[in-house]
């Protein structure tokens, strides 16, 4: 009888025995393409080089040259990385102008909100409660920041800054530009002329300008239109701008996976007796919303990182506080590289991640050619 | 981001032509003061960043020159220096905000000059910077004027009239150049302290505090001329003369109390002053206040939260501070500059 410690052992064993072989073909597979022919050696060397030489000069730069004491004069006669700019800076490139000793609210608030875009990247979570606990975040998220009742300090717009701000514009754009953006392209494909016509205008109309000029729009022109005393919220202003040009992007995005689907699709359903909306919502969108993931990923990693066009309008949003931390007279001149790699390394950790969720999904749902 | 940043700027350009032209400027049903006492602040236009003049500390609080003067306004109408809130605005849209009634005081470096004055339904308040534009330039080039700058190739920053000026300088005086603009100063500052640059132009007080930066400011020279004439001066909505009194004596607060002595730490054993005109600033005689709808220590409560001109100057741009300012020009009228405040009487 083999008991499980025995069944442990030999597999272990077995790649042991069946070594040379696994060894001789990893061999082979590696070394064929990488060093095969003279150009291929040649071009595996010099990447190596190359990715040795930024190896070395970033740990150089981040550890052995950096600089961990003493203050702005000590990182101006220094080489390397400027660590009590961090020290000093970090949470103000985070939060921004939002109230020092309210920090914790916004934190407590993103926590909550990443904690709620972690479940539902989860599919097996995927079902009504989702809504549910959105409501929920949002409204906590709401009352955290802004604060007003419960005993909690009521910070205005105006403050609202640095890395939630961005988190807030993209978020908020692509959460309410999607259900318009979807709205809008199943409108293009409608029949009916009137219908069609007024979302072809529109789409084309806001993906004609830059985001920049929609922008300044919401923020310069409408306001000169209000009467006199009425002012709406700048943030608000550049928040629906935002969810404008997003759905136009999502529509036309959506609208190449509804084209991507057979009509025996639509008549099919048809044919089961499902009207209109049925048919879309069961058969259709699912599929087409499918094969849209890739180009819905793309915009919005694009999103969140056009969100620093909003600097333009003075709203402050995370790359424009850590320029802001950089002009500080105190570190002016001397924490340039130290807060553009900052402000780098978190715009990749996050489109990174969205990246790697579109590929998971994808996979999931087996989008590939198999 | 280049391309759509100029071309953000073609638009605001069009923007303000249209704006002008229409000259929808709301004459506010409600006057400016009553609008900021219901609102219990005020809200003030600044620059995003402008290293002494607008910035953020550590933790997150707005301070600068300009900042200041906002809060001198505060104190005047709330006893508070902090009854304020800032909001950031770029060149672009400053004008169009304070048209708007998005802010009641912009205090942005902004140059005082006819057309806007007289084009764009503003008024401006007292000037509080005398800037002008000027050149720098290596010391090991040996440059001695501008007018040895033939052939140089010079950096500047996309200013709305940065350029025009450098061009107005050197074409009479047929001198060639190479004019390389940089949208970011960081980049700007670097390819001058790299050797990019033959030279760089910006207001004076930015050069002084560029050279402050650099790792040896002895290798960098400002030359000589000054190519324009920048009155800093904050700006207004038109026909508001109440509120723009109130503005103008703030600001004429900070530079008096300067001219008699009067500084934050002292302002209170100044109130016992036999000076009359100090009794008059202080509200420790006379009605004065009220003339303006404020109350009558107004002008002590600017002095005891912001300190006088003097005050302000050196804790935001004096030669302690990493800017190294020094007075120049905004030195009171009495030592040889150019600030004067009308008598309190």
């Amino acid at each position: 009888m083999t008991t499980a410690t025995e069944i442990a052992e030999a597999q272990l064993k077995m790649p042991l025995q069946r070594g040379p072989n696994v060894e001789r073909r990893l061999l082979q597979r590696t070394f064929k393409p990488l060093f095969g022919t003279p150009v291929n050696a040649a071009v595996t060397l010099v990447c190596l080089w190359v990715l040795w030489l930024g190896v070395k000069g970033a740990y150089g730069w981040l550890v052995t040259r950096a600089v961990t004491e003493g203050g702005a004069q000590a990182c101006k006669v220094g080489q390397g990385a400027c660590w009590p700019f961090y020290e000093a800076k970090l949470r103000f490139m985070i939060f921004g102008v939002y109230p020092y000793d309210e920090h914790w609210r916004v934190l407590l608030a993103m926590t909550l909100f990443l904690g709620a875009i972690g479940i539902t990247m989860v599919p097996r979570f995927w079902n009504r409660k989702l809504l549910v606990l959105w409501g929920i975040t949002i409204a906590a998220t709401a009352v955290l920041i802004g604060g007003g009742i419960f005993g909690l300090r009521y910070v205005p717009t105006t403050q609202w800054s640095g890395l939630p701000l961005s988190f807030l514009l993209s978020a908020v754009g692509l959460a309410l530009g999607f259900p318009l953006g979807v709205l809008l392209a199943l409108a293009r494909s409608s029949k009916l002329p009137a219908i069609r016509v007024i979302a072809i205008v529109f789409i084309e109309v806001i993906r004609g300008v830059p985001l920049i000029s929609i922008l300044f729009m919401a923020s310069v022109m409408l306001p000169l239109f209000m009467p006199s005393g009425v002012t709406v919220d700048k943030l608000l202003r550049a928040q629906i701008a935002i969810i404008i040009f997003a759905a136009a992007y999502i529509a036309e995005a959506v609208r190449g996976g509804l084209q991507a689907i057979p009509r025996g699709q639509h008549e099919a359903s048809s044919a089961m007796g499902l009207h209109y909306w049925q048919s879309m919502r069961l058969v259709v969108l699912p599929q087409a919303l499918k094969i849209a993931i890739p180009p819905l990923v793309n915009i919005s990693i694009g999103f969140f990182q056009d969100t620093t066009l909003v600097t333009i309008i003075g709203l402050l949003d995370f790359l424009s506080t850590v320029r802001t931390a950089m002009q500080d007279p105190a570190w002016v001149g001397i924490a340039v590289m130290e807060g553009y790699v900052f402000a780098a390394a978190v715009f990749l950790f996050f489109s990174y991640g969205m990246g790697a969720y579109s590929r998971f999904l994808e996979r999931r749902m087996r989008l590939g050619h198999d | 981001m280049i391309q759509s940043k100029s071309m953000a700027r073609w638009l605001a350009m069009g923007l303000i032509a249209g704006v002008a032209a229409v000259s929808a400027a709301p004459a506010s049903a409600q006057a400016t003061l009553d609008t900021v006492k219901k609102r219990g602040k005020i809200l003030c236009g600044v620059s995003p960043v402008a290293p002494g003049f607008s910035y953020a500390d550590d933790k997150g609080i707005r301070r600068g020159f300009d900042v200041d003067i906002c809060r001198a306004v505060s104190a005047a109408i709330f006893a508070d220096p902090d009854k304020v809130e800032y909001v950031p605005l770029n060149t672009n849209v400053r004008f169009q905000a304070v048209q708007s009634g998005e802010v009641d005081i912009l205090s942005r470096q902004n140059t005082w000059s006819y057309t806007r004055d007289a084009s764009l339904g503003l008024d401006f308040g007292p000037v509080v910077f005398y800037d002008g534009q000027g050149l720098m330039a290596p010391a090991k080039l040996n440059v001695k004027s501008a007018g040895e700058l033939a052939n140089a190739a010079i950096c500047l920053l996309p200013g709305t009239t940065t350029l025009q000026n450098l061009e107005d300088f050197f074409r009479p005086k047929n001198i060639k150049y190479e004019s390389v603009v940089f949208e970011n100063s960081d980049e700007w500052r670097n390819a001058f302290f790299n050797g990019r640059c033959d030279a760089i132009t910006t207001d004076r007080s930015d050069l002084a505090s560029v050279r402050a930066i650099a790792n040896d400011p002895s290798q960098y020279v400002v030359l000589p001329e000054t190519i324009s004439k920048e009155p800093l001066a904050p700006t207004i909505r038109q026909n508001d003369p109440n509120w723009r009194d109130i503005l103008n004596w703030s600001i004429y607060a900070l530079i008096g109390a300067e001219e008699k002595g009067v500084t934050q730490a002292k302002v209170d054993e100044f109130l016992k002053s036999e000076d009359p005109e100090i009794q008059r600033m202080l509200g420790v005689n006379g009605d004065f206040g009220k003339m303006l709808g404020l109350d009558n220590k107004w002008a002590y409560n600017i002095i005891k939260s912001v300190g006088n001109y003097g005050e302000v100057f050196d804790r935001n741009l004096g030669p302690k501070t990493r800017l190294g300012l020094t007075r120049g020009p905004n030195e009171l009228w009495t030592k040889g500059g150019l600030l004067y405040s009308p008598p309190f009487r």
